[in-house]
């Protein structure tokens, strides 16, 4: 129905008319939405560039080679909120789909499969403010209070102050990301998991496939353009991720736990230094860009094979 | 050929305890596993709410978990604090109502701009339209931290501070082009034949819009009026930098707040957290089909 609707608009497209200028009914029902579009977010956006080189490239060169809060290639490990990002990338994004994925596969497994995957897709609901409460409670510091350090106790280890510590806060911030989307990922690979055909992997068991095999060498492989689908999303969520920072450590111990988002924040709002936090914001729109893209073009190759 | 396969695909049922036993047995690391995930995801969740019912005095004494040992008093004292008190600047509830003053609107204005662009996109004529609606694509990804700084200054321009019409407007604009990405794709999949009747026998667009689209569409309607419904009741930055100060604070930024003065206050911080967090689980027990719709469709967001 689709391919065949597409098409016929398609050479409608050419018929007349087409350059006949806006009907009144079109310009009632687009201009609404484009008005607010270009007023009230591509006006701004050139603006923010234009602001961003108010001082020629100095805010590029001091954020990228001056600014340790922001990337630290002195030592090693390097730090800075850039530098984060980037293990929020591996780790968040690696631990998400992985944990996601086994709990997609084994949820099939059994008869509560849809309150198990509701459990876990709860976090997404709530708002990220709230959730990062509730990580703050669990990684308190006293034994008394905090979940982790009352079961660390339990084995003579700890009490660690977990978001005061440098070498623990991205490790524990990371962790709590992961449980708030962990959902996510079951819920879409979920859904791709019921298109593999059963006869496929029954077809492996009785060839004599562990489970392992199973999963390693007939699932993965053909749930990959969702997963892809999902790290991509993921992704994003790293590069945009500002709520869990700023409810759980406002970047700190020591600002050892900034991210690019955060840095924009903190740079452009509480501190007043306007175009340098315009200039993050612009290396944020740079890293998104080629999603962008992708995006743009995923779309257009869909409509040239409807 | 394909038959033997597909017998083995349907399982026998177990028979005999002691085939019921050893299939137990042969699922047991499943269901420790998943046990152990339903631990992990539930009891962060559970700590706090038991903690929102728990007494100041008990919350710094001892554990949550000590509930479960006969430690069992619980209170509304924490709620009706924070709900009565003006713990950081205004109270919570001052807090939720005006959460909802800005997620109303907020959800009901893109709802309409977005669905009568969509519309247009898939099924009125107009120069230039493919490629406006790959602008619009292109815009899903614009971070919000783009256009803040700027935004602020048009809305001193137009003296609107103080007012929730920037918080408004910056959701509402932000919201389009997932909004007309999503309802575009679902128009147009809406059947050709019907639409074309109605454009012969001298239906008018707008009439084909409220009276066949709108109607054939009630669960994309639905599934992105939840999705931006949530996105905004969650919010958390753009009501940071455009909520009005004093007392226009939604409940996002009032626990916000709230961290900075009473960060260990455990009472005080989990009721506030549960009040932000009980109309969303409502949704989404309520609603869990259109929800989840909404997440798979807004991915690309």
């Amino acid at each position: 129905m689709t391919a065949a609707t597409a098409g016929a608009e398609r050479v409608e497209r050419r018929g007349p008319g087409m350059f006949g200028g806006w009907s009144i009914a079109a310009s009632l029902f687009v201009v609404p939405a484009i008005f607010l579009l270009v007023v009230f977010m591509l006006y701004p956006v050139v603006s923010t560039i234009i602001l961003s080189f108010e001082p020629g490239i100095d805010n590029y060169v001091r954020l990228l080679t001056a600014d340790p809060k922001f990337l630290d290639l002195g030592t090693f490990p390097p730090r800075g909120a850039l530098f984060n990002n980037l293990l929020w990338v591996v780790f968040y994004v690696s631990g998400t789909i992985v944990i996601g994925l086994l709990v997609a596969v084994m949820a099939t497994r059994v008869r509560y499969e849809a309150h198990i995957k509701a459990i876990v897709f709860i976090p997404q609901a709530i708002a990220a403010v709230a959730l990062g409460v509730i990580w703050r409670f669990v990684y308190a510091p006293e034994e008394n209070t905090g979940l982790l350090n009352a079961v660390l106790g339990v084995a003579n280890v700890g009490p660690v102050s977990w978001l005061g510590s440098q070498t623990w806060v991205n490790t524990a911030l990371i962790i709590a990301g992961i449980w708030g989307s962990v959902g996510f990922v079951t819920v879409i690979l979920s859904a791709a998991l019921k298109g593999i055909s059963t006869e496929i992997l029954e077809a492996a068991r009785v060839d004599g496939a562990t489970e392992g095999q199973v999963f390693r060498r007939i699932i993965v492989p053909m749930l990959s353009l969702p997963i892809s689908v999902v790290a991509v999303t993921l992704v994003i969520n790293v590069i945009k991720l500002f709520d869990l920072i700023y409810t759980m450590t406002q970047g700190g111990p020591a600002n050892s736990s900034r991210v690019i988002a955060f840095s924009m924040y903190q740079e452009a709002l509480p501190a007043r230094n306007f175009d340098y936090g315009a200039a993050i914001a612009v290396i944020m729109l740079i890293i998104l860009i080629p999603v962008m893209i992708f995006n743009v073009r995923r779309f257009t190759a869909e409509r040239v094979t409807q | 050929m394909t038959a033997p396969l597909a017998d083995t695909t349907v399982r026998a049922p177990a028979r005999t305890p002691a085939e019921k036993l050893s299939r137990l047995l042969g699922h047991a690391p499943v269901h420790v596993a998943l046990g152990v995930v339903g631990l992990i995801w539930l009891l962060p969740t559970v700590g706090l709410l038991v903690t929102s019912f728990r007494p100041r005095s008990d919350i710094q004494n001892s554990g949550w978990w000590t509930i479960f040992g006969g430690n069992v008093d619980l209170t509304l004292e924490n709620y009706e604090l924070v709900l009565g008190a003006d713990l950081a600047a205004q109270t919570m509830l001052q807090a939720f109502l005006n959460t909802i003053q800005i997620t109303i609107p907020s959800t009901i204005l893109p709802l309409l701009l977005a669905s009568m662009a969509a519309f247009a996109f898939a099924w009125i004529k107009f120069p230039f339209r493919d490629t406006l609606f790959l602008a619009v694509i292109a815009l899903l990804l614009v971070p919000i931290q783009m256009v803040l700084l700027p935004l602020g200054e048009i809305y001193r321009d137009l003296g609107l501070i103080g007012s929730f019409l920037p918080i408004w407007i910056t959701h509402t604009t932000f919201a389009l082009p997932f909004g007309i990405f999503l309802l575009r794709n679902f128009f147009i999949t809406l059947p050709k034949d019907l639409i074309e009747a109605a454009r012969i026998d001298g239906a008018t667009n707008v009439g084909i819009f409220r009276q066949i689209v709108l109607p054939l569409s009630v669960p994309a309607l639905a599934s992105y009026a939840i999705f931006q419904f949530l996105w905004v009741w969650n919010d958390l930055l753009i009501a940071l930098v455009f909520a009005p100060r004093p007392g226009g604070q939604p409940m996002t930024t009032q626990i916000g707040s709230l961290l900075g003065t009473y960060g260990a206050e455990w009472h005080i911080l989990a009721a506030a957290s549960f009040l932000v967090m009980v109309v969303p689980l409502a949704v989404f027990f309520s609603l869990q089909r259109f929800f989840v719709q909404g997440l798979l469709a807004g991915s690309v967001k």
